[in-house]
């Protein structure tokens, strides 16, 4: 492959950001990015998952029969999951209970398994730590900030801070669970906007 | 919701707490195959099965298993491998026994697999504690959720199809917005429960 490391690593941040490029993994997107700490939370614990996951299996890639690959990478990816499981809970019990479910759901983030599948069972150790580290980044990025807009728009604060003062109105509807579908398909429509 | 009676725990998953469109579990097929009618109701139906077989199951595994021998930490990976394994399971099954369900089905099965809505679901039961009669119900409640909202929002999105929608909002991005507006209105179940 002629694509230097960096490149592998920027794609994730623009050209395949996910979940804006690749429309997959939508379940933590829409389910925990009420406020921008959750969304950031949920982006570095996906990381993580997709960076470990990715060193493993392209370290492994030569010893993974073909046929029960599916198998072993989801295995691979559901013993990392425990492991930032147990981790959170240890240290970030407060934001282990706010992201609940979708920690466990991290095994069946399509983003995660489609890297394993799609790059780092094809590629070496190297292009893979950059892919899962750059398309982790990418992730977070898009979980903070569709976490911040809704967060300031929903609740009047950023990160926790208040914004527009006491006198402010919180506009509900953006941190309920139709007001996150309304608000990532105007993102993805002004991402295709600027794209043109 | 472990207090709940079997007709409130039907309720409760099929409109207020809709898997789809309160939880925010099994997003990616509900975008990916809502294009046509013929799958989403082929997605629907292999979710109902798969879903009440996986939440019956795990709650088995879960109390006679994990539980005793002190291994819950495990939960995830058990969960994952007894879904991954059940519908490889119930494809050949099928195969063998039901060819015309099979043949129905077909490509969805195996979807399923990384279907969040069946790991999330069985998650859901054993975080709320509910009994298998209960969990049973409730499986099957989230799964006709499931089904419905999709076969709802596939419905919708065969219309916008015929529509002229401004170029940047085509495709995914009014798919977004459109599902936003049916969370609305099942938005207003919420309190009924």
């Amino acid at each position: 492959m002629a694509k230097t490391i960096t490149q592998e690593f920027t794609k994730g941040l623009w050209k395949e950001i996910p979940p804006f490029r690749l429309v997959l993994g939508l379940c933590p997107v829409l389910g925990v990015t009420t406020t921008m700490e959750n969304g950031i939370g949920m982006g570095l614990a996906t990381t993580f998952v997709l960076l470990c996951s990715n060193i493993l299996v392209s370290s492994l890639r030569n010893i993974i029969p073909p046929k029960v690959r599916i198998a072993c990478f989801i295995i691979i990816i559901a013993t990392f999951v425990i492991v930032v499981e147990l981790v959170m809970q240890a240290y970030a019990y407060r934001l282990f209970l706010k992201l609940g479910l979708f920690i466990p759901l991290i095994v069946v983030n399509c983003i995660v398994l489609g890297r394993a599948e799609a790059f780092a069972s094809k590629n070496g150790l190297l292009p893979s730590m950059a892919d899962g580290l750059g398309i982790g980044i990418g992730f977070t990025l898009s979980l903070a900030s569709l976490g911040a807009i809704r967060e300031v728009l929903g609740t009047g604060t950023f990160y926790g801070a208040s914004v527009f003062g006491p006198s402010f109105q919180p506009f509900t509807f953006m941190i309920q669970a139709p007001g996150a579908f309304v608000c990532l398909g105007l993102m993805l429509c002004i991402m295709n906007l600027f794209e043109n | 919701m472990s207090e709940m009676g079997y007709f409130s725990i039907i309720i409760s998953t099929i409109f207020v707490n809709n898997i789809l469109l309160a939880k925010f579990l099994g997003q990616c097929p509900f975008l990916g195959t809502s294009k046509k009618m013929e799958t989403a109701v082929g997605m629907a139906m292999a979710v109902i099965f798969v879903l009440v077989l996986a939440g019956s199951i795990t709650w088995v595994i879960y109390h006679l298993f994990l539980v005793p021998f002190d291994l819950v930490y495990l939960r995830t990976i058990a969960f994952i491998l007894v879904i991954a394994s059940l519908v490889q399971f119930v494809e050949l099954f099928l195969k063998k026994s039901i060819p015309a369900l099979y043949a129905g089905l077909g490509i969805f099965l195996p979807l399923i697999t990384t279907n969040c809505a069946v790991l999330g679901a069985c998650v859901i039961n054993i975080d709320e504690e509910l009994g298998f009669m209960k969990s049973l119900v409730s499986s099957f409640g989230f799964a006709v959720g499931f089904g419905v909202a999709l076969i709802l929002f596939a419905g919708v999105r065969e219309r916008i199809t015929l529509a002229r929608v401004p170029k940047p909002l085509q495709d995914t991005s009014i798919g977004l917005v459109t599902a936003g507006i049916i969370a609305l209105a099942f938005f207003s179940f919420k309190g009924m429960v």
